[in-house]
């Protein structure tokens, strides 16, 4: 028995060794999750909070309060009230504190803001809490475009890659090289497939959802709808870009793994990256999540319409040129 | 039809990988509604060839002209291809599968023609993951005929099929030459290149050894028949026999131009000849004769 077994995994680590691609992928992966990890999670331990610190510059003195002194918690400097008000009830932060007139605005939506308050009147009973003057946003209604662009995010990805590199390592796609259709038209016809089925699915997500939990809906649906089919598309296109000249389904699943990684951390999914890194914030900007998430949260919670967005539409738009124009110069019909 | 105009010509053809220059410098003409074979052993470069001609992969140098203009747009909306392996979408039955390739071609209205052409009508509906070989090789043969091509390539169309299935495909294919279509054949039975073609060309190490029809090429490198017989009714202990005796399998071969001479020879050493065939030369045995008998890889 031990002898088969032995063959058997003898045989497929020869196979691992020798598909290039998957095995060069496999050693990149760890180096990259090392740095990537390295620059995310480097330095002190992570805080579990976000307050803001109302004052007159950004730079925080944290003698001025006890409270400031206080670990796992994030202090953010900001320097306008309204402004500050506003992204403590779009749950951008978790408090907001002024050391100066000793008063703090919680949002009472907010389970982080619950606990933070606590904290805040044990260092000082005495600060006064002030009334939020702007609608307060629950934290569902915060977090729901995240999940349902987390899940429109794996379905794109994966939905076309593996599906593509499959056709190619199967000789579909070579048989289809036969005839008159072009690269382009292909692409386009999966792209177009996997976007029906994703705004199907994402609306009934929506609907389903909405009708239990009622979330906030300020904007226009056709705006919201519009940017669901743009941040599809583009997510798709990303996934064809990814899979134009794959070979395996191993290098494939790496190299969409580590899209995904990111998108995950950085584009808003669960958390806000106010207050973090600048570095980050600006690698931010360069997945298409963030934009879809953006233009969401703006429509839905905001109710910002066509031309509040315009200009995530058309960053947007231009990464979606990017990437299908660059999948299909480098599309391959057939194994090389 | 003008059999003498060439529906496809290859120049000057180099295909060369790492170490390996695969096609050298090969040169041929396909006359229009013929059937073309292309034949050789393993790795003698006929598949890059093929693939090259149907503009799948790129040359290194030379050229492939089809109605004298480099392939293009026109090739593909004209020429029909049935590769040696093949997969198709999953989930789809025969008809959608047909309808599917009909709808990248822009001029073909209905899979009504292919379909009768290459009897798949009981099949339609069944999925295309539960065809028998022989049926899914007629589903490929009908997708190479979808956009009624003026020219179509059969590489290695019959490879596995069982002597029925593939006798049928054989007709299939007369059918097909019928029509006036032209018909570009790779294939390793010697039988069905001898029956299906008006031309070959047999290639070895990535150059092409012989070139015309099969008949022309038989009477060119043979003046001979074959005598055969079985090994066991050959004397063990027959010495001095005046002719060359080949054995090949089961049986004794004796070439000969004087078949007279040759069985009264035969005769003579009282040799049993109630199990003697007499043939004459085949492809197979120019084949063989051409780029010998050792094993290709």
């Amino acid at each position: 028995m031990i002898r088969r077994m032995l063959a058997i995994l003898h045989a497929r680590n020869l196979e691992f060794v020798r598909d290039r691609a998957s095995f060069g992928w496999n050693i990149m992966l760890p180096i990259l999750l090392v740095v990537g990890m390295g620059l995310i999670f480097s330095g002190p331990p992570r805080p579990l909070f976000k307050a803001g610190v109302l004052q007159d510059s950004t730079e925080i003195d944290l003698d001025s309060h006890p409270f400031l002194g206080t670990r796992y918690v994030q202090f953010v400097g900001l320097t306008d009230e309204t402004e500050s008000v506003d992204k403590l009830s779009r749950h951008r932060i978790d408090l907001l504190f002024d050391p100066a007139r000793n008063r703090y605005w919680v949002n009472t939506d907010s389970p982080k803001g619950y606990v933070l308050e606590r904290l805040l009147l044990q260092v000082d009973p005495r600060l006064e809490k002030a009334t939020v003057s702007a609608e307060q946003i629950r934290y569902i209604d915060w977090l729901l475009p995240g999940i349902l662009g987390m899940n429109m995010m794996f379905s794109c990805l994966f939905g076309v890659g593996y599906v593509v590199v499959r056709y190619r390592k199967n000789g579909f796609l070579k048989r289809l090289q036969a005839t008159p259709l072009r690269a382009i038209e292909f692409i386009g016809a999966q792209v177009v497939s996997r976007l029906m089925l994703i705004l199907a699915v994402s609306i009934f997500v929506f609907v389903g959802t909405n009708y239990f939990i009622h979330f906030r809906m300020e904007g226009s649906y056709l705006a919201l709808l519009l940017v669901a089919a743009l941040g599809a598309i583009c997510m798709i296109s990303l996934g064809l870009l990814v899979a134009a000249r794959a070979t395996s389904e191993e290098f494939a699943g790496g190299v969409l793994n580590m899209i995904t990684w990111p998108m995950m951390l950085l584009s808003g999914v669960w958390f806000s990256m106010e207050g973090a890194n600048p570095i980050m914030r600006q690698a931010a900007q360069l997945l298409p999540l963030t934009h879809v998430l953006e233009a969401a949260r703006a429509i839905m919670l905001d109710g910002a319409g066509l031309a509040d967005i315009s200009r995530t539409l058309l960053i947007l738009g231009v990464m979606t040129a990017v990437f299908i124009l660059g999948g299909t110069w480098l599309f391959r019909w057939r194994l090389e | 039809m003008n059999p003498t105009t060439a529906i496809l010509e290859v120049r000057d053809l180099v295909k060369e990988y790492p170490g390996v220059r695969a096609v050298d410098g090969i040169g041929f003409s396909v006359a229009e509604g013929s059937c073309f074979g292309l034949l050789g052993p393993n790795g003698a470069g006929k598949t890059t060839t093929v693939e090259i001609m149907e503009g799948v992969i790129p040359a290194s140098s030379g050229a492939v002209l089809y109605r004298g203009a480099p392939i293009g747009r026109r090739f593909r909306e004209e020429a029909g291809i049935q590769f040696q392996s093949t997969a198709l979408q999953d989930f789809l039955t025969v008809a959608e599968t047909l309808d599917l390739f009909r709808k990248l071609y822009g001029r073909v209205d209905s899979i009504d023609e292919v379909v009768g052409l290459c009897s798949l009508g009981e099949l339609l509906d069944r999925d295309t993951r539960k065809l028998s070989g022989g049926q899914r090789q007629r589903l490929l043969l009908g997708i190479a005929l979808i956009n009624r091509p003026a020219l179509v390539f059969l590489d290695e169309p019959t490879t596995g099929l069982d002597p029925q299935a593939r006798r049928n495909f054989w007709q299939l294919v007369e059918g097909i030459k019928a029509q006036n279509t032209t018909v570009v054949l790779t294939t390793h039975y010697m039988e069905e290149a001898y029956i299906l073609c008006d031309a070959i060309a047999i290639m070895d190490h990535g150059k092409i050894i012989a070139e015309g029809s099969p008949q022309a090429l038989l009477a060119e490198h043979f003046d001979d028949v074959v005598l055969e017989l079985p090994d066991a009714d050959w004397p063990r202990d027959l010495g001095g026999f005046e002719y060359q005796v080949l054995r090949e399998g089961q049986n004794v071969e004796i070439s000969t131009a004087d078949v007279n001479a040759a069985l009264i020879a035969l005769n003579a050493a009282g040799v049993p000849m109630q199990r003697l065939r007499i043939r004459p030369r085949n492809l197979e045995d120019l084949f063989i004769e051409l780029t010998g008998k050792e094993l290709r890889a």
